[in-house]
């Protein structure tokens, strides 16, 4: 033993002092940030579900993301850049850097989200993440950018809490939230469905559920509803009917579904097929209300959809420049009409692209600061600002409505209202969104 | 008694040599060219090499030994998880409370768990650890929310209360340290057109893997760890000559549960999140995967199956289409899409077929695992060597 250990120590000894020696030739990066691009082009890491409910939003994701880079890199048409009210952005790449990206599957799992984002920041040099078809799936995204220094652009999250309590200096969001959501379609349910109404709400288990229901609830109980009973049922679930039965002997004469994707697909399809829609409970008729609509899942649900109220950020049969832009570029690449999530995620990078020109560094400090207070237009919603205390983009909102009559298998939503800002807009300090610091801008290294 | 034989010295010292030099080890290729793709020698992965050996080093402690399969190991890493977390919420960001309770929490929900599961053995066991390692994730996922943020992930805040740390005045997240080594602090050497990653979280990482390798065998070449492979052998037996085999199986099975919460704490101490997820029986089945990859039953065999699973996941998945038609553009248009189209199937989202194929494989050519193919090839390479020496040494002895 005691022979072994002097010669255990001499190899150990030996292998320390190679260990201690090695810092002389170690050459720490001199750069002011994490990943500062050094060669002719820069990545960004574009962290998409390409499995699980959200995947089909994912793959539009990643498609727009697709086309932003071909744009920004002077392809194509050029799309929204021609349309855009900043014109700092000019097909050369981003300042003069051409620009490449990496992608990820985040399986709607904030683990591995996280490992696909920790991957791209320390193996492929990302210097922007962006990303992220689930609310849980972002947040968790947006805190590692927070800790590594480098910019998140949210794609798909519609949670109050993304830039609410869960809001960070180096993470921004294009898309609206639950708030919003309630805000633009209280009105509408009560000019619809009259006042006296009790709601019966299926929730998704996680962030986006939770803050949406709570959303959906306060604005509709302002109008005269009742909320009859929130149940929540787990991301994963795929047979709702467990969930659905119930709703039948509850009192409820409106079910509000704070599902989305996959989850809203199954769960509507369950409800139509337990006959709710053709039920008429205390002398009205029962409907059915999803929140969160969007495109895809109106088309996964099929004839199920006709005739549900909801809201969405942006819907491809806008007739703006910016939209008709997009719209057509999208569709001579891929054949058919974006979805939301598509028109988020390409603005997202543009805005990413040119706050990096206004301010002329990659640093997050400096896109930060391009960002914050932001105004814009010609991006499909109108006029636009990045608030600067929370970080979330304000804008107005569509209500739409499962579209009666469809012309094409695309054409299955129709616009019922464009709520104007001013209606959805809320102060930073509002309670459903307190209890988080914005911290400030990280630029890492 | 107290000696570690020479053979198992050496088997250390190269697990050692491995780890300490991992990070040139797994960047052979230079950063700029094409091959950089299959490069592992990045922080985060080599973390996750180490974490997960631990877990199968622990793993194997209980398969390998006693031949009990637990189906519900993940659970265990997911307390462990938890646990540092909340050590990370409330007390510092030190490391160490952090992986003490994990280690300590883990250690008891698997006493709760073994004691209650080993009153059965073979496949009954398993269904129950699997039900066990279930309800955990249901509870975690949404019944007590409040405790894991369900399926958020808890985080660390900046109000978090953090009773013995400094005031945070950088309005940053706090990062998780050792006594102020910070656990993210990685140095870049740039030696020609390489770029290797020397990370600080990773050789914390690696000393534990170290430590719990060579714990792993003490107890291996310890009467304790003769008993455990006599349950294995034979129980019944075991029983009839009066033994209580009980005892021997609940301390396998706490001390493997004790690996996997280090494993948990380790996981959350490299990043400060921890979800629910990781207590899935999807979970669970990957480390039973990794063990009897790598070799059930053996010292090195579980870490090399951590390994070789964990690389197939980051690695592999990043393969996307853009990245296999950048290979293939040298080709004719139609033969690259042909190939592409082919090739698609088996990486980026396809990377679980690989595995599988893979893992098919090797259970039926090489039961024993990865390790099996070594000694196999080690064998292989002596009786060449001995032939050869034995044909040169015919061959000089001149004929007469």
């Amino acid at each position: 033993m005691s022979n072994f250990t002097r010669r255990g120590l001499i190899k150990t000894g030996a292998t320390v002092g190679a260990g201690l020696a090695m810092p002389t030739f170690i050459t720490s990066p001199l750069a002011a940030y994490t990943n500062a691009p050094t060669g002719g082009s820069v990545t960004l890491g574009f962290n998409v579900p390409q499995s699980g409910p959200y995947a089909d939003e994912g793959a539009d994701e990643l498609r727009a993301y697709k086309l932003a880079v071909e744009h920004l890199n002077g392809g194509g048409d050029g799309g929204m850049m021609n349309t855009f009210s900043s014109k700092s952005l000019t097909g050369n790449g981003i300042l003069g850097k051409k620009v490449e990206y990496v992608t990820g599957d985040t399986q709607t799992k904030s683990d591995a989200a996280r490992a696909s984002a920790k991957s791209m920041i320390e193996k492929d040099n990302a210097v922007m993440i962006t990303g992220g078809s689930s609310s849980g799936v972002a947040i968790a995204v947006q805190g590692l950018c927070q800790e590594a220094g480098v910019i998140f652009m949210a794609g798909l999250t519609h949670s109050n809490d993304t830039t609410g309590k869960d809001k960070k200096a180096n993470g921004f969001r294009h898309f609206f939230n639950g708030y919003m959501s309630a805000a633009a379609l209280a009105p509408v349910l009560e000019a619809r469905y009259g006042k006296d109404r009790n709601a019966y709400h299926l929730t998704a288990d996680y962030t986006w559920g939770w803050t949406q229901q709570e959303s959906i609830a306060a604005a509709t109980e302002a109008k005269g509803w009742n909320t009859v009973n929130n149940v929540l049922t787990p991301l994963a679930t795929t047979d709702f009917s467990s969930y659905v039965a119930p709703v039948l002997n509850s009192g409820a004469d409106i079910l509000v579904l704070n599902h989305y994707g996959g989850n809203m697909i199954n769960s509507l399809t369950s409800a139509v097929q337990f006959g709710l829609r053709d039920k008429i409970v205390n002398g009205k008729n029962f409907e059915i209300v999803v929140p969160l609509y969007s495109r895809l899942m109106a088309r996964g649900a099929g004839e199920n959809v006709k005739g549900i109220f909801g809201s969405t950020n942006w819907h491809w049969s806008l007739s703006d420049e910016g939209s008709k832009a997009f719209v057509k570029s999208f569709g001579t690449k891929y054949g058919f009409p974006p979805s939301q999530a598509a028109h988020t995620t390409y603005v997202q990078t543009l805005l990413y692209a040119d706050a990096c020109e206004r301010s002329g560094t990659f640093n997050p400090c400096g896109v930060s600061e391009a960002l914050e207070g932001f105004k814009f237009d010609g991006m499909g919603n109108g006029p636009t600002e990045y608030r600067a205390e929370d970080h979330q983009c304000f804008k107005d909102v569509l209500v739409v409505k499962g579209k009666e009559n469809p012309t094409s298998e695309f054409d299955v939503l129709e616009v019922v209202e464009i709520t104007p800002r001013a209606q959805v807009e809320y102060s930073a300090d509002h309670p459903m969104f307190a209890g988080g610091a914005l911290g400030k801008c990280n630029p890492g290294a | 008694m107290k000696t570690i034989s020479k053979a198992d010295m050496r088997t250390l010292f190269f697990v050692a040599i491995i780890a300490l030099f991992a990070p040139l080890i797994l960047n052979p290729f230079p950063t700029e060219s094409g091959w950089a793709q299959f490069n592992a020698g990045y922080p985060d992965l080599m973390q996750r090499f180490a974490i997960y050996g631990i877990l199968a080093i622990g793993f194997n402690i209980l398969f390998g030994l006693t031949g009990y399969l637990s189906f519900g190991h993940a659970a265990f890493l997911g307390v462990g998880s938890y646990s540092a977390v909340w050590m990370f919420k409330l007390l510092s960001m030190n490391i160490i409370p952090a992986l003490i309770l994990s280690v300590i929490v883990a250690g008891l929900f698997s006493l709760l768990i073994g004691f209650i599961s080993l009153r059965r053995s073979g496949i009954y066991f398993s269904i129950l650890t699997l039900a066990f390692a279930q309800m955990s994730f249901a509870l975690a996922y949404s019944v007590l929310t409040p405790l894991t943020n369900g399926e958020t992930g808890l985080q660390i805040t900046l109000n978090d209360p953090r009773i013995f740390a400094a005031e945070n005045i950088s309005g940053n997240l706090p990062v998780t340290s050792l006594f102020g080594l910070e656990m993210r602090d990685t140095w870049t050497m740039q030696l020609g057109a390489w770029d290797f990653q020397f990370n600080i979280g990773y050789y914390i990482c690696a000393i534990f893997l170290l430590l719990a390798f060579y714990i792993s065998i003490r107890i291996f070449r310890s009467p304790f760890g003769m008993m455990l492979r006599a349950i294995k052998t034979n129980q019944t037996r075991l029983n009839f000559t009066g033994i209580n085999t009980r005892p021997y199986t609940l301390a396998a099975f706490v001390i493997s549960g004790m690996y996997a919460g280090l494993a948990g704490g380790l996981m959350a101490s490299m990043d400060p999140l921890a979800g629910a997820e990781r207590m899935q029986w999807t979970a669970s089945g990957e480390i039973v995967l990794m063990t009897i990859l790598g070799g059930t039953g053996t010292l090195l065999g579980p870490v090399m199956g951590a390994g070789f699973i964990k690389y197939f996941e980051n690695i592999f998945s990043k393969i996307n289409d853009t990245v296999l038609h950048g290979w293939f553009s040298w080709m004719p248009d139609g033969l690259e899409n042909v190939i592409v189209w082919i090739l698609h199937l088996f990486t980026g989202k396809g990377w679980h077929l690989t595995l599988g194929i893979m893992f098919m494989m090797i259970v039926i050519f090489l039961p024993g695992g990865l390790m099996e193919g070594i000694s196999r090839i080690g064998k292989w390479w002596k009786h060449r060597n001995a032939k050869n020496n034995n044909t040169s040494h015919t061959s000089s002895t001149p004929a007469e």
